[in-house]
């Protein structure tokens, strides 16, 4: 950690040679500047080194596809502070002139970017941000996305809970950008099916005074609670609901980040949980398992979610990259070769939208014995609407 | 709001209050009654949930691990009073900000070189953790009022200690003329050593109380900080029993607040204390 902490604001520039093949065209044994804008400290800082180290394990994994080039690395942490977030997207592009910027974790550093970075002479790949602004208005056809949208996980989730015979939801979450969009997406299948919205709670970020709320709906009685929590918040959420008696009475559905992460902290009190989400550790495809053996063995411990996300980002630039065997000067072949690709990820088979967002598949999980069990697909090859992209 | 779920959230209230207080209580008695102002008494509240959680895995038994947190945050509270608030007494309180500010990141660090930034929980003990049926449809836990019953008890020993005895009137007199006291021939140094680490060591034991109660996340501290502020103001500074009453009111309003305004709630606590200080201006029970 504390060699993370030297990084905040120099630089560290690693190379990682790749085999020289003897038949290199003009362009191959060039340096390929991949620039990561994470956060290496602060609360988000184990979601920035997930996403590092899976990016890094799929960029040596696929060293051949590199066609000699050698990648650098440039590392600056954005501390999740959507302040920071312009001058250091911006010292990457004139400064450090990066052909690739990986980043951010959080939305707000994800406007900030954009801003900066959106038509220029650079490829954005967003390995985690999932507000619908980054592939809706301000889509742009050099950033692109190997997570999410807000909408994705929470959307197919109305449609399970009608499917379940839920008519009246309860719905809550934090007054921001992700928790806004979690509860509309939701409510925008619930409610299109023939559901009811019986309460729209919004509570400040990042409030954890829950127990009153949860008295409200014990008083309510609604067939279903619908949230989005993540981190210390889904922890609490999902052990104040079990300790004051509803786990088993009403039904606690989420969009999939409630029980992604946490699943040790909230011990018992997450059994039953029905998320959705794009990924679940235990999903039962090749892929994932050797990934998942693949990561442990270079780290010494199992990959998340946001290293899956990061690993994406790194096949997404191997893979382009060797479309265009190893040069990587034109970034408009660039883009063009990436819009084609798909990549094949522990989460399944993915491909981009026009908008540069994942068409994926949304899981339905279940938490049974402190894992997230894979009911089944909650919806197919799912593709954000990028309400306000123009792409 | 029905007149049933009026009282559920009331009951929601108090319970919050209490824990409040209990949060509140060593920064009253220290920042209140000793007159220092440690901002750090977040981040103290966060290494005792750490401390518990880490023992909890270690031992396995949660009475085992709040006792050896407790303990470990009275040392930590002698050796940073000897240390460095010590050299601050006769200074104003900004000083005491920026060292305690300081206190504040070196925490943080700390705590993320040591225990890492993810998430964590700690189980309800066995003992106390199951519930009693309180609405049609849902139950209270035995463990929050067991917290509550803890709250209650702390309260009154600190209420009785500040008040009614002799190491209670030389906090007390101390605060008023510390050279006086110390002319009388009372060794004032080793006593404000003590307040102080007692003071720390509520601090952590809040800290305990909540874990199971709460998520394990860096930055806890700072979110409870300001709460407790307002609670210690609100009370009046330098009254135990100001605390306590306004803890009950910071935790009711607030319940409330957020309840039937949610996304309004944060404010709701400042408009109280600025209509308090308002009528006020040495909150409720200022001596």
């Amino acid at each position: 950690m504390s060699r993370i902490k030297m990084l905040a604001s120099a630089v560290l520039a690693t190379t990682l040679t790749a085999g020289v093949s003897a038949s290199a065209l003009a362009a191959a044994g060039d340096t390929i500047k991949v620039g990561l804008m994470l956060p290496f400290s602060g609360i988000y800082a184990q979601l920035g080194e997930a996403g590092r180290d899976g990016l890094k394990l799929a960029l040596k994994e696929q060293a051949s596809q590199l066609h000699g080039s050698k990648v650098e690395y440039i590392e600056l942490d954005t501390e999740a502070n959507p302040a920071r977030a312009p001058e250091l997207a911006s010292a990457m592009l004139h400064k450090h002139k990066a052909d690739f910027v990986i980043g951010p974790v959080h939305s707000g550093v994800a406007m900030g970017m954009s801003k900066i970075l959106r038509g220029k002479d650079t490829i954005m790949i967003i390995p985690n941000a999932g507000s619908a602004d980054a592939t809706g208005p301000l889509c742009s056809p050099n950033v692109f996305r190997t997570s999410f949208s807000s909408w994705q996980p929470s959307y197919p989730m109305g449609k399970v809970a009608l499917e379940k015979g839920y008519k009246k939801v309860y719905a809550i979450s934090w007054n921001y950008g992700m928790g806004r969009e979690s509860l509309d997406a939701f409510e925008e299948s619930f409610t299109a099916g023939g559901g009811e919205i019986v309460e729209k709670v919004l509570l400040p970020f990042p409030s954890t005074n829950f127990q009153s709320h949860i008295s409200n709906i014990a008083a309510k009685k609604p067939d279903a609670v619908f949230t989005f929590f993540a981190g210390g918040g889904a922890i609490e959420f999902v052990k104040d609901y079990d300790a004051m008696g509803l786990r088993g009475k009403i039904p606690l559905l989420g969009s999939g980040f409630l029980t992604e992460g946490t699943l040790l902290a909230q011990g018992e009190a997450a059994e039953g949980v029905v998320t959705g989400l794009h990924y679940a550790e235990q999903l039962d495809i090749p892929k994932n398992w050797e990934f998942r053996e693949a990561f442990n063995t270079e780290y010494g411990h199992y990959p998340d979610i946001y290293a899956v996300q990061g690993y994406d980002a790194g096949q997404a630039i191997a893979s382009a990259v060797n479309e265009l065997k190893g040069d990587v000067s034109n970034k408009a072949a660039i883009i063009s070769a990436m819009e084609k690709l798909t990549i094949d990820s522990p989460r399944g088979k993915f491909t981009f939208s026009k908008a540069h967002n994942p068409i994926q598949n949304i899981y339905l999980r279940e938490v049974k014995d402190g894992v997230n069990v894979v009911q089944g697909i909650a919806a197919e090859a799912l593709e954000d609407h990028a309400r306000g992209c123009k792409l | 709001m029905s007149t049933e779920l009026f009282f559920v959230q009331l009951i929601n209230g108090v319970q919050y209050g209490l824990l409040l207080f209990l949060i509140a209580s060593g920064l009253s008695l220290v920042f209140g009654v000793m007159g220092i102002l440690n901002l750090a008494h977040g981040s103290m509240y966060m290494v005792g949930a750490y401390l518990v959680w880490y023992f909890v895995g270690v031992t396995g038994s949660f009475a085992v691990s709040a006792m050896i947190s407790a303990v470990i945050a009275l040392g930590l509270g002698i050796l940073i009073e000897r240390l460095l608030i010590q050299r601050l007494y006769n200074r104003n309180h900004l000083d005491q900000v920026l060292l305690t500010i300081g206190m504040i990141f070196v925490f943080n660090a700390l705590q993320s070189i040591i225990w890492g930034n993810d998430p964590y929980g700690v189980a309800v003990p066995q003992a106390l953790s199951g519930s009693v049926p309180f609405t049609d449809n849902s139950s209270y836990p035995v463990y929050r009022i067991f917290a509550a019953l803890i709250c209650v008890t702390i309260a009154a020993a600190l209420y009785f200690v500040v008040n009614k005895t002799r190491l209670g009137m030389l906090i007390r007199a101390g605060q008023s003329n510390r050279e006086m006291v110390e002319a009388l021939g009372v060794n004032i140094k080793t006593l404000y050593t003590i307040v102080f680490a007692i003071g720390v060591m509520l601090a952590a034991i809040s800290g305990i109380i909540a874990a199971p109660m709460s998520s394990i996340v860096p930055g806890m501290g700072e979110s409870v900080l300001i709460t407790c502020f307002v609670v210690v103001v609100i009370g009046g500074m330098g009254s135990i029993k100001g605390a306590f009453v306004g803890a009950l009111l910071v935790g009711i309003v607030s319940t409330f607040a957020t309840v039937l305004m949610p996304t309004m709630s944060n404010m709701v606590i400042y408009i109280l204390m600025i209509l308090v200080l308002l009528v006020k201006p040495q909150g409720l029970f200022a001596k």
